[in-house]
């Protein structure tokens, strides 16, 4: 996961048309168009898996293990016989939760975190940034290995690893944009006129760091999915007989020879979902610019 | 291969290309093995490094009958109670100190008293060692050891040199000195352990390589690939489903042998609170899912019918294994009225721990399927191997997916498991029955009596299933089409005598 | 400037007391007994007991901290309980390979991505731009671990072009090592490559539109030379501070990379080091690779104070 926050937009003022201009910048660019239509394919694909006329996701056939792609199998069959399709349709929920949630957690945990030390500075700062620090220092992947070997290999354990992980990526993001804002002219008139701190908070830095926040939140989920696959890849996420990709590619390496479809679709599958992600968070940063290019 | 690319090397450099190349024999092994010490050893890879390395007081056959290699000649006493062996003459370590019996003595003084030896429990039985002459040695027993000549032929009998083990100590592993056929070079941890040939080798002619370099390569794939693309010369454990294309790969070939081991569900029966449910209290239940399961199919499907379905702890074709029991077909009906009876028409839940690894657990998805249908519904609980085996010794489970490596002798693959108090009985197996027969299996010298022992044994234990044998790995290498003269062994190891390759 | 750094080391102690109790505690909660699985098939009961005595496992938690922690401060990191080996000698073994990899990895991204940045910036807004975003992007969002099958698959197995895995020192061989480390270094660099190309060409753009560049070209000098000497140079500066960074990047990305081509680096032993429970190396190796890390960050601010003359007053 990329530890270095992409360049993000300076804050601004809320500006009261901005809304539609953000809309109007976003609709422009292709490319972030093709990330949300990517994004927005595979959201739709995993809400659907369970009305899709399909074969069920474990369903097993012993007569048709690890069949070339047919037309009964569109996308052939996996070492014991399942539908690798249905797999696939029900490990985009997977794939998808793993990055939502566990961006959740780190947003949950990391932005407060970050605002209070921006916004209280002194010893919090203090002993926030030493935290974070620490955390950074180990490498991202090694912290999510041993966090997940911790809680046991499990789905649901990969995403709360994957989660703490990424915390410090978005205290620095917060703390970074929340000492930005403090020092803003409107944000010290306020305070001169007497704001509380919730007040101030609340009004004022909230709003302001919301769209980085929603950028490196778009891209962290990119990293995160491919996080989750790297840990089920390894073992440490999903645990059959549920599907996910990265568990998918994990049997699939065995079977390079014999049954290449079965790592080509899970990791295309990754491949555009996380591209998805990171041109939609691309699109965002330049829609949410106040910089007109 | 590493000549074809030193060949070229050679060209560009513009040396002469018919100059006489060193051969190097590189094996593929798939994992790094751990502490280079017989007695401190503990992985399957390192046995396959040791068998070049260290020699042993005597071998096995691919029968496994007991052969000579460090003793010459060995002899019993009617009571079964002292051993006297032979010793071979010109032997010398790698460090030059000479073989004799001191050295034997020392070694076994070392494999009992050392306290990280992982040996002792193989080696119990011996209560005296006397050096009778410089060529010969005694044991005396504390009582008859049917397994002794077997732990003889494994680590425990792997002879180091006493000069060196004292003068390194627990640092010998880092440079191990033996008298095997070939000596200690280097070893780069999880790369690579490199062996040369030892030229003062009493049998030095059957060895043809000059070095021998060993290459830990976990991804089956990877491996595969690596000696397609001529980076190895051989590797051991080739995926059962590569089997086929590498057959049908005229520059390849394969050697393949049923292994002493087995994979199991060992269930928890006595290890604990985790014990109490029906799975561990109704014998009827652990065969309801017994007979639910089709071990064929599992074969056929997880590894294309190249590994042996079984049911007992020795594969079929083992002369331990009772033909009275032979793997039974699968029968949900059988399975469905077990469970009936057993109180339990509506069906069972069940957990099963598994190793985090995509071979176990596709096995492991087999058995659910199946069983399910029979109305056992199992949740497999996936785990990292360290918490499985803690959970496992621990009783932190109701059943649990491993297996074991096999040993020489029968005792090995039983004994430990099904007795009372049994360093590995995990399961919390306890028969008054079980345990007389199998300890007196252990004391009796006379191959009829031991077998109508665990013959009678298993008319209790195949009611009782503490485990639930599914299927006994095979051991399959591949090799360059150029290997001539390898011999596949049940204990999976490499045995180079004799080994040549062509390019 | 010597104050700033005296300032960043001693900031520094605190952080790296956080990392080394971090490391401590998370392995002393992981699930499992290292002994159980060094003891062997057998588990013999006496042999267990004296391994947790011999590695003192059987001490309080806090007596074990500090044991470990004044060991490693008179340099003394432990012994693998795997192997024996003294943890500092694994880890002088395996520093070169991580290096020579992440080396080669960089400089494949740099190849790659710093030039399709200034293309990109150059070309803003045209279809160059887009496709060499897309293609950028493309190599942030492949799995790593994906790619690496799929070269060995293609590269090794069918064309037989390079070796599928495996190390070979550089010192032994310099010309078979960089072959070896081809795929897998290029595996690992192109998230890198798509991280500079995506900062060289923010960097480029911002540069570019300043007054600076626009003199340079109302003087009539030739685009390539604007580009070259007047544009890069400036852009030099976020580019040299994301390459200081991309270097945790570059160890979190060496564990995949180096377990899928079986490479015997840091990021291989420090995976089975946690799968095996072998404490002393999980431990020593994150601790050196925190102590790096922090020292590398220290090493981008001032490469970017010296850089940067503007932060200098700060």
């Amino acid at each position: 996961m990329s530890t270095i926050p992409d360049p993000v937009a300076a804050p601004s003022e809320v500006l009261p048309r901005r809304q539609s201009r953000v809309w109007r910048k976003f609709r422009k660019n292709k490319a972030a168009l093709l990330g949300g239509i990517l994004v927005a394919f595979f959201v739709i694909v995993a809400l659907l898996a369970p009305i899709v006329p399909i074969p069920g996701p474990t369903e097993t056939d012993w007569g048709a293990v690890r069949k070339a792609p047919s037309v009964a199998h569109p996308f052939g069959t996996d070492e014991i016989g399942r539908d690798v399709l249905s797999r696939m349709i029900w490990g985009a929920r997977a794939s998808l939760l793993a990055g939502v949630v566990s961006v959740g957690i780190a947003v949950c945990i990391g932005v407060p975190l970050g605002v209070l030390s921006g916004y209280l500075r002194g010893w919090t700062d203090a002993s926030v940034s030493r935290v974070t620090e620490a955390l950074l220092a180990a490498p991202f992947l090694i912290l999510a290995i041993a966090l997940a070997a911790f809680l046991g290999p499990s789905l649901t354990n990969a995403m709360i690893a994957i989660g703490l992980s990424a915390v410090p990526i978005f205290i620095r993001l917060a703390r970074g944009q929340t000492m930005a804002v403090m020092t803003e002219d409107y944000v010290e008139s306020a305070r001169a006129i007497g704001l509380t701190h919730i007040a101030l908070i609340t009004r004022y830095i909230l709003p302001n760091i919301v769209p980085p926040i929603l950028v490196q939140g778009t891209l962290t989920i990119a990293t995160a999915i491919i996080a989750e696959a790297s840990l089920s890849f390894l073992g440490l996420g999903q645990q059959p007989p549920a599907p996910s990709w990265g568990s998918m590619l994990n049997v699939a390496k065995n079977f390079l020879e014999q049954a290449p479809w079965m790592a080509l679709y899970p990791g295309a599958a990754i491949f555009l979902v996380v591209l998805g992600f990171n041109l939609l968070g691309d699109g965002l940063r330049d829609a949410l610019d106040p910089r007109d290019h | 291969m590493a000549l074809k690319k030193n060949l070229a090397l050679a060209l560009a450099f513009g040396l002469a290309a018919g100059a006489v190349q060193a051969q190097d024999l590189r094996i593929g092994l798939q994992d790094d093995a751990d502490a280079l010490d017989p007695d401190q050893g503990r992985t399957f890879v390192g046995r396959i490094v040791f068998d070049s390395l260290c020699d042993k007081l005597v071998d096995i056959t691919p029968n496994l009958e007991i052969v000579p290699q460090l003793a010459t000649g060995w002899d019993w006493s009617d009571d079964g109670l002292t051993l006297t062996m032979a010793l071979r003459e010109g032997v010398v370590f790698h460090d030059g100190t000479t073989f004799n019996a001191e050295a034997v003595a020392a070694n076994i003084d070392r494999s009992q008293n050392l306290p990280e030896s992982r040996r002792k429990s193989e080696l119990t039985s011996i209560t005296g060692v006397e050096v009778v002459d410089d060529m010969t040695i005694r044991f005396t027993l504390r009582a008859p050891d049917a397994t002794l000549m077997a732990q003889l032929s494994d680590r425990a009998g792997m002879m180091i040199s006493p000069t060196a083990a004292a003068a390194s100590g627990l640092d010998f592993a880092l440079n191990p000195v033996c008298s095997g056929p070939y000596s200690f070079v280097e070893r780069i941890q999880q790369d690579r352990i490199v062996l040369e040939r030892f030229a003062e080798y009493w049998n030095a002619d059957a060895y043809h390589f000059d070095t021998v370099t060993f290459l830990p390569i976990p991804d089956t794939t990877v491996r595969l690939a690596n000696l397609r693309a001529g980076d190895l010369d051989m590797l051991e454990r080739l995926a059962a489903t590569d089997v086929a294309s590498v057959r049908g790969d005229d520059a390849l070939e394969t050697a393949q042998a049923t292994s002493l081991g087995y994979q199991a569900m060992t269930i928890n029966v006595g290890n604990g609170d985790r014990a109490n449910g029906p799975l561990g209290q109704d014998a009827r239940v652990r065969q309801a899912l017994s007979v639910a399961i089709d071990r064929d199919v599992i074969n056929q499907v997880v590894f294309e019918g190249v590994f042996a379905a079984g049911n007992q702890a020795y594969p079929p074709t083992s002369p331990w294994y009772n033909a009275a029991y032979p793997v039974p077909k699968r029968d949900v009906d059988a399975a469905r009225a077990l469970l009936a009876e057993a109180g339990f028409a509506d069906g069972v839940d069940i957990t099963v721990q598994v190793a985090n690894n995509p071979v176990q657990q596709q096995v492991m998805q087999v058995v659910q399927a199946m069983a399910g249908e029979a109305g056992i519904r199992i949740s497999i609980e996936a785990k990292e191997f360290a918490t499985l085996l803690a959970d496992q010794s621990a009783g932190a489970y109701q059943a649990s997916q491993v297996g074991w490596s096999g040993r020489v002798d029968p005792d090995g693959n039983i004994h430990q498991f099904m007795t009372t108090g049994g360093g590995i009985n995990d399961s919390g197996y306890s028969n008054a029955e079980v345990d007389a027969l199998l300890n007196g299996a252990r004391v009796s010298n006379d191959t009829a009596d031991r077998r109508a022992a665990y013959y009678a044994a298993s008319d209790i234990l195949m009611q009782d299933l503490p485990i639930v044998y599914l299927y006994h790995p095979v051991w399959i290498w591949a090799m360059e089409a150029g290997i001539e003269g390898f011999t596949a062994y049940p204990d999976g190891m490499i045995r180079l005598a004799g080994v040549t390759l062509t390019e | 400037m010597l104050a700033f750094i005296g300032r960043r080391l001693l900031i520094a102690i605190p952080t790296i007391i956080l990392i080394s109790v971090f490391v401590f505690t998370l392995q002393k909660l992981l699930p499992g007994d290292p002994v159980l699985v060094m003891a062997g098939e057998e588990r013999d009961p006496e042999v267990l007991a004296y391994l947790r005595e011999q590695y003192r496992l059987n001490d309080p938690i806090i007596v074990q901290y500090f044991t470990w922690i004044g060991n490693a401060l008179r340099g003394d990191l432990g012994i693998s309980l795997r192997t024996q080996q003294p943890v500092l000698e694994l880890i002088r073994q395996k520093l070169p390979v991580t290096i020579q990899l992440a080396t080669m990895a960089l400089i494949i991204a740099i190849v790659i991505g710093v030039p399709a940045g200034v293309l990109s910036a150059y070309k803003k807004g045209t279809w160059i731009d887009w496709v060499a975003n897309i293609v950028a992007l493309s190599g942030l969002s492949v799995p790593n671990f994906w790619l690496g099958i799929m070269m060995i698959l293609l590269i090794s197995v069918q064309l037989g072009w390079l070796p599928a895995s495996g190390y070979q020192p550089f010192s032994d061989d310099p010309l078979g090592s960089i072959r070896t480390m081809l795929m897998p270094a290029f595996v690992l660099g192109t998230g890198i490559a798509a991280t500079l190309m995506r900062h060289t060409r923010s960097a480029m753009l911002s540069v570019l539109s300043s007054d600076y560049i626009r003199t340079a070209r109302a003087k009539g000098l030739a685009e390539r030379v604007v580009l070259v000497k007047h544009a890069l140079r400036n852009a030099m500066v976020p580019i040299v501070t994301v390459t200081t960074l991309v270097f945790g990047e570059l160890l979190a990305g060496a564990v995949l990379t180096e377990q899928i081509f079986t490479i015997p680096g840091f990021g291989k032993l420090v995976v089975d080091a946690v799968f095996n429970r072998d404490y002393a190396v999980v431990q020593g190796i994150v601790l050196c690779t925190g102590v790096a890390f922090i020292f590398m960050n220290i090493l981008a601010d001032v490469a970017y104070r010296i850089l940067n003359p503007r932060m200098r007053d700060e």
